[in-house]
């Protein structure tokens, strides 16, 4: 059997998800040239919206195709809940202050995420199981895609389309771009910046609670920890597409999540090279890779070289 | 230029931060509650387990049973003039945290011996600091051999650490034993071996291998995965293709469970098999409806079938404590026991006091403890491992891990 489709559908998968985290990212990011450490935990806190929606509000047995797009709600009302009172009460005060202020807030403001959810949400100090949908793999041919999966294939894409066309046709989505390019001229535009940048943040979050519904019905469980390596992860797609490019962020997370798995599936095979093939070191050659791509490319795959503002 | 180089600053940090993925330190001491003797001296049992995060189930479970044991030693009054009180430190399944909490027991006086950790890895983090101080250790759940027989303990044994004792019997037998069920009594012959290149996975594993390859059994994959992630898809594939028919996994639930999931299906129907680490509840649970028949070898025969062990399961739930006393609940009442055991006979021997040097005595004692425990004859041989050898094979069925097979392991 030939493995390389499935591996490839694996990647795409992974990738798809590291995408739809990196949006949140490269949004914040092109606006206020914040690097939102704890976009991370608001995927996580999205994911928990989900399962709240599910397991405390819905009546126990509810079909998934109902409880679905319910989640989906909850899950996208959390997550932007949150980021718009982390961007409220821990990034607007420090708007002016040096860019390095708001960049330990934000570690900060992850750790006292994960803390909090790991404190106060019922049994979340170990991993929490999250409902799947029912119902076989399907087979493409050599490919097998599970029924969870299918969730992440459909709304990956739609949730791009959705942000493109917000951004290019909209009169938000103009003034989005007009702030990236410049704040200041913009807001003498009439553009009302500090709207602008709440829209980012919630626009972001939205992103990643989809990214977090698809994430528990991927894995089947969900855990405070679960935005940690995943935000990190995230984060490096979004620089590896470019950082500022939306675009750049979803190819980046597919390359991403490509290379991790053709590392797992290949470089053992190479001879010699046996030692460094096994999933455990797949981040390294994800790393490689991120490093390459910047020494020849330092804007990123889709990234335009950004004009030095010293 | 300030812009990009703090992209490459913070890119730098995140794979940095991807390699420590311990973030922060949460929860700090959670002290126990042990019933309060009549006066006297109070002599502090320590716990050392993962009281929070994934591996938290077992930590509780190996807190609750020490405290058992204490609460059972005051009511008797078993150590005249002796209260025991149990305190118990989360390490997180951490080395580093686990170190911190040792020289937190070193430092408490009164703490005459401690029942943990969880982890081997934790262990060994562990060993020095309350060897230096001569600090009895007993684990309930340890299985790497290293640390009892060194770390060329394949061909030279020598006891590192006179002050580590453990009621667990090791991977040297427990992997060996797991093999021999997977090849003469399961008949599997085509193995996929999965570690977590942790001290106990990559421990067991690799005993389990050697004794599956003596057996004429063939290893047709081998694949180590990063136990921070929960995607295992690449590696399923690669199982699925492999052509295994069982696959044998070295390292805890939290990932065993997900990954039987992501075999199962990706399309490979084969049972997942483990050690002890992946034999909890939250096992089946996370790797959902497919995993019946998967097995998990455990140490002991099982606690529910042991006469000696109704008795530690109907005081269990009399305590009523809320978490489930788990896989390693009677060897951490013995190991809390052994501890007991050992300060009433420095005591007796004193004179009905403690001396100075309690900890050096208690230490001395303990290896020549003998009673008879919830899983059985307890005590140890010259390296301080367990005496007692016997393993059971267990498999899911509906949902939980029913005992299958229990034997003692020979050569």
């Amino acid at each position: 059997m030939n493995e390389l489709p499935q591996q490839l559908v694996n990647g795409l998968l992974l990738g798809a998800m590291y995408g739809l985290v990196a949006i949140g990212y490269t949004m914040v990011y092109g606006i206020v040239q914040l690097i939102n450490f704890a976009h991370g935990e608001i995927f996580m806190t999205g994911a928990f919206g989900a399962l709240t929606v599910y397991a405390y509000i819905l009546p126990d047995g509810t079909s998934m195709w109902i409880a679905l797009p319910l989640m989906l709600i909850g899950a996208i009302v959390v997550a932007v809940l949150v980021a718009m009172g982390a961007e409220r009460f821990a990034y607007r005060p420090l708007r002016t202050a040096p860019r390095l202020a708001p960049l330990i807030t934000a570690i900060g403001l992850s750790l006292a995420l994960q803390q909090a959810v790991w404190a106060w949400y019922p049994d979340a100090k170990s991993a929490r199981t999250f409902p799947q949908i029912p119902g076989g793999p399907f087979h493409l041919g050599s490919v097998t895609i599970q029924t969870g999966d299918i969730f992440l294939i459909c709304a990956a894409p739609v949730s791009m389309a959705v942000l493109a066309y917000f951004v290019m046709r909209t009169r938000t989505g103009r003034g989005m771009q007009a702030t990236a390019q410049d704040p200041d001229t913009a807001g003498l535009m009439g553009i009302n910046t500090d709207r602008i940048i709440v829209v980012a943040f919630a626009l972001g979050a939205a992103f990643a609670a989809v990214g977090g519904v698809a994430y528990g019905l991927k894995y089947g469980q969900i855990e405070f920890r679960m935005g940690f390596i995943l935000g990190l992860k995230a984060f490096t797609a979004a620089v590896l597409g470019g950082i500022g490019n939306i675009y750049g962020a979803m190819i980046g997370g597919v390359v991403l999540g490509i290379a991790e798995t053709l590392a797992t599936a290949y470089i053992a095979d190479i001879p010699g090279m046996d030692k460094f093939g096994s999933q455990s070191w797949a981040d390294v050659w994800a790393f490689v890779l991120l490093i390459l791509v910047l020494l020849f490319r330092p804007q990123g795959l889709l990234g335009e070289r950004v004009a030095d503002r010293a | 230029m300030r812009l990009r180089s703090l992209i490459a600053i913070t890119a730098a940090l995140a794979a940095g931060a991807l390699t420590l993925t311990a973030c922060g330190s949460r929860g700090g001491g959670d002290t126990g509650s042990s019933g309060s003797g009549s006066g006297g001296t109070t002599v502090v049992i320590g716990v050392d387990a993962p009281l929070t995060g994934d591996l938290s189930a077992m930590g509780l479970g190996i807190k609750n049973s020490a405290d058992l044991a204490a609460r059972n030693a005051n009511k008797k009054n078993y150590v005249k003039g002796v209260t025991f009180k149990i305190e118990a430190l989360d390490d997180q399944a951490q080395p580093s945290a686990g170190q911190q909490n040792a020289s937190k027991f070193v430092a408490d006086k009164n703490v005459l011996g401690v029942v943990g950790p969880l982890n081997s890895s934790v262990a060994e983090s562990m060993q020095k600091v309350f060897d230096d101080a001569k600090l009895v250790e007993v684990s309930p759940a340890n299985t790497g051999p290293s640390l009892t027989q060194g770390p060329d303990w394949q061909t030279k044994k020598v006891r590192p650490y006179k002050s580590y004792f453990r009621t667990a019997t090791t991977d040297a037998i427990q992997g060996p034993f797991a093999a021999q069920y997977v090849y003469n009594d399961a008949k599997k012959r085509k193995v996929f071996v999965i570690d977590d290149k942790k001290t106990y996975g990559a421990g067991l594993a690799s005993t389990f291998s050697a004794e599956f390859k003596k057996l004429g059994g063939q290893i047709v994959g081998t694949e180590h995965i990063n136990p921070d992630t929960k995607d295992f898809s690449a590696v399923a594939t690669k199982v699925k293709k492999s052509g295994a028919d069982v696959v044998y996994y070295g390292g805890e639930y939290p990932q065993a469970g997900p990954l039987s999931k992501q075999i199962k299906a990706a399309g490979a129907k084969i049972p997942l098999v483990g050690g002890d680490g992946i034999n909890d509840a939250t096992y089946a649970k996370l790797a959902g409806p497919e995993a019946e028949g998967d097995l998990a070898t455990s140490v002991g025969a099982p606690v529910e079938t042991l006469p000696s062990a109704k008795q530690f399961v109907a005081d269990y739930k009399a305590a009523g404590y809320k978490d489930d006393y788990s896989a390693y609940g009677g060897y951490s009442y013995d190991s809390a026991w052994a501890i007991i055991e050992a300060v009433k006979k420095v005591v007796d021997d004193n004179g009905g006091t403690l001396p100075s040097d309690a900890r050096a005595k208690v230490t001395e004692a303990m290896q020549n403890v003998s009673f008879d425990g919830v899983t059985g004859k307890v005590s140890f041989d010259e390296y301080g491992d367990a005496t007692n050898k016997q393993l059971t094979v267990y498999a899911v069925k509906n949902g939980v891990f029913e005992p299958v097979k229990s034997g003692t392991f020979t050569g």
